[in-house]
């Protein structure tokens, strides 16, 4: 069983949705990003989607693109993301592990190379924020190959015809858009994704976490509500790591905070 | 699917979040149902036209070329109006705005000539601009800037990133993604994910077409070379267009070599670049090993661009076209020269493009007829030359 299938299995068992966080690997420097991720895992993340520092991330506002920067400015390349991320598994042999990432760090490597070698570090599954439904298909075979889930968007805007694609395509889970725009914090999710999620739950689909614009617990008390599987915040986790770059005690004890409440936020008692 | 094909050869297709494909799906029907519709045909021959300046001329150069086997004809997109072929493509995708029922228009622009053609349109046709341009080119562009902001256009600086062109789609492209609703993304260059490369060749054609008509009127036959400057590639893709299945012309597109190949200081992605995935397609681009970007360069704005328009790639890759590239200094050189000799100051893009077609004519051993596209006007560079060369061009 994949791990993203135990884990909801699990989270079924116990009445609960997934609380996943979202920080870009090696933001601000390769070491404090292992101790960060770390306590995301050890505050309550239920998952973890992990991003590499890309130059031109076209899908990601302000909070995730200063990240990116801070990130390459501080050495990272795929190769020591990877090694981070191997170090992660190595700790914690259970949790989903997920890389969202944009396509040409991805051919850079060469398709089947980058894929493998993100299996080999423990990747549980990929999104490519560049690659939509139309162009996956050679990307998905690279998945399959090496036994990663190849994860798929769903965003609000998408015929029903779309939806029921990406429903059929996405493994292990499905990304589904609380709005339109790129990631942040600065303008809310629109909470009334019920129509959408119930969408995709008719076609079938692998279970459904909603992103972008989730920053407060009350966003993923009614996310659940309305029938997703689980959560998915970026740019908040991220702004706490940019608040507090010049005391790092306090960006873990920031951090713990935000993951406990937003966790707790995700039962459904 | 897509009704058009969105590849050329290997290149091109739709990189993008899966939240702007149903926009580029919605854009690919407006572009094939204007195909179609004499109406808007008729609206936007007459705007090209009449507002224009269409037919544009081909000047044959008087003093130029010193071999006599040579004629060197210039097509002179300079004498647009906005200076530049430009205008043409933004005519189009403004009527194709208002056919979609959209409202606003987002653009980006590199030394401010895609948005001064962006902010002309849409004065004209009563749409909503905004125009991203990084926070160093608007700086350094401050008459562009003015023009646009003259003409009711919005110019939204871009610091993110390294605050150049490629960040200045970037953010286009997100602005676009939270608000197609109402807003079309007006591309500037024959690049980007599909089907922006087809609809901006088509609606820069007319270049091509205009020119198979002149020459034969006046030479009686097709020319042997047409010869065109690259940076995403749209005024050498108009004017190849038409010719692409007549082998026996020879098609050039010339990049900027800036300080030389050998340096890291050019933007001759085709001829020093590799393969890649930038700003929604699949093409050659400037990258490390690792697939980040890196920064292009060149002395003329409208060339530095870390990406070629994804037809280009495939016409380099088959071998259907040729692909040169230039240095600032024989681009500067060739500016001055036509100044001197023709009473033409021409475009610094479009330079590159004569200085090329110099070198050839100085080897031609047969009677050559060549074209270069003098795709703008220098007008606009005449500050950025006269820092560079000081009262050099004096003596």
């Amino acid at each position: 069983m994949s791990r993203y299938n135990s884990l909801f299995c699990q989270l079924r068992e116990r009445n609960q949705a997934a609380f996943v966080p979202f920080v870009m690997i090696g933001d601000p420097d390769p070491n404090s990003s292992f101790d960060i991720i770390c306590q995301l895992i050890e505050s309550g993340a239920d998952a973890l989607e992990l991003g590499f520092p890309y130059s031109d991330p076209i899908a990601d506002g302000p909070t995730i693109q200063k990240a990116a920067i801070r990130a390459l400015k501080a050495g990272a390349t795929p190769s020591r993301c990877f090694a981070v991320l191997t170090k992660v598994r190595s700790r914690y042999p259970d949790i989903p592990v997920g890389l969202l990432l944009y396509s040409n760090l991805v051919l850079a490597k060469g398709m089947n190379a980058f894929y493998q070698q993100a299996k080999d570090a423990g990747v549980d599954s990929i999104l490519i924020a560049d690659v939509p439904l139309r162009e996956i298909e050679p990307f998905k075979q690279a998945a399959n190959k090496s036994g990663i889930e190849q994860i798929l968007i769903a965003p609000p805007n998408a015929s029903d015809e779309a939806l029921s694609d990406v429903a059929k395509a996405s493994c292990g889970y499905t990304y589904v858009l609380g709005r339109a725009g790129v990631t942040g914090a600065e303008t809310d999710a629109d909470l009334d994704a019920k129509a959408l999620l119930d969408k995709l739950h008719q076609a079938n689909s692998a279970p459904s976490l909603l992103g972008f614009g989730i920053s407060r617990p009350e966003q993923v008390k009614q996310a659940v509500k309305a029938g997703a599987a689980g959560a998915i915040s970026g740019s908040a986790t991220v702004n706490i790591i940019e608040r507090n770059l010049d005391d790092k005690q306090q960006m873990l004890m920031k951090l713990d905070e935000f993951i406990a409440s937003m966790k707790a936020a995700a039962n459904k008692d | 699917m897509n009704k058009l094909n969105s590849r050329f050869g290997e290149f091109g297709g739709m990189y993008v979040p899966e939240l702007l494909i149903p926009a580029l799906d919605q854009l690919e029907q407006a572009f094939i149902d204007a195909r179609e519709d004499a109406t808007f045909q008729k609206e936007f021959t007459g705007l090209l036209n009449d507002y224009a300046g269409r037919p544009t001329p081909l000047t044959l150069t008087q003093n130029l070329v010193s071999n006599p086997l040579v004629k060197l004809y210039l097509k002179r997109e300079d004498l647009l109006h906005g200076g530049a072929h430009k205008t043409n493509q933004v005519l189009g995708q403004a009527l194709l705005t208002k056919r979609m029922g959209k409202t606003e228009v987002i653009a980006e622009t590199g030394a401010g000539q895609h948005g001064t053609a962006t902010a002309l349109a849409c004065a004209l046709m009563s749409l909503k601009a905004r125009i991203y341009m990084g926070a160093k080119d608007v700086e350094r562009q401050a008459p562009n800037v003015f023009r646009m902001r003259l003409m009711g256009a919005e110019v939204i600086p871009v610091s993110a990133g390294s605050g150049t062109l490629k960040d200045a789609v970037n953010e286009a492209m997100r602005d676009w993604s939270a608000n197609y609703d109402k807003a079309h993304y007006l591309l500037g260059t024959a690049a980007g994910p599909h089907p922006f490369p087809t609809i901006v060749r088509e609606f820069h054609r007319m270049i091509g077409e205009e020119i198979r008509e002149q020459i034969i009127q006046k030479e009686g036959r097709l020319p042997d070379a047409l010869v065109a400057c690259v940076g995403g590639g749209s005024n050498a893709i108009g004017m190849f267009a038409d010719f692409i299945e007549q082998p026996e012309v020879k098609l050039i597109g010339v990049e900027p070599a800036g300080k030389g190949l050998h340096t890291h200081l050019h933007g001759a992605t085709i001829c020093k670049g590799s393969k890649g995935i930038l700003h929604g397609s699949h093409t050659y681009i400037m990258q490390d090993t690792e697939g980040q970007i890196e920064e292009s360069y060149s002395v003329s704005a409208g060339l530095d661009y870390p990406a070629v328009g994804p037809q280009h790639a495939h016409l380099a890759q088959t071998g259907r076209a040729e692909y040169v590239a230039v240095t600032d200094e024989e681009a500067l050189h060739a500016f001055q020269l036509l100044a001197k000799k023709e009473g033409i100051i021409p475009a610094l893009e479009s330079s590159h493009a004569l200085a090329h077609a110099l070198n050839m004519a100085d080897e031609a051993d047969q009677e050559t007829i060549i074209v270069v596209n003098l795709s703008g006007r220098g007008d606009k560079d005449l500050a950025h030359v006269t820092s560079i060369l000081g009262d050099s061009f004096n003596e």
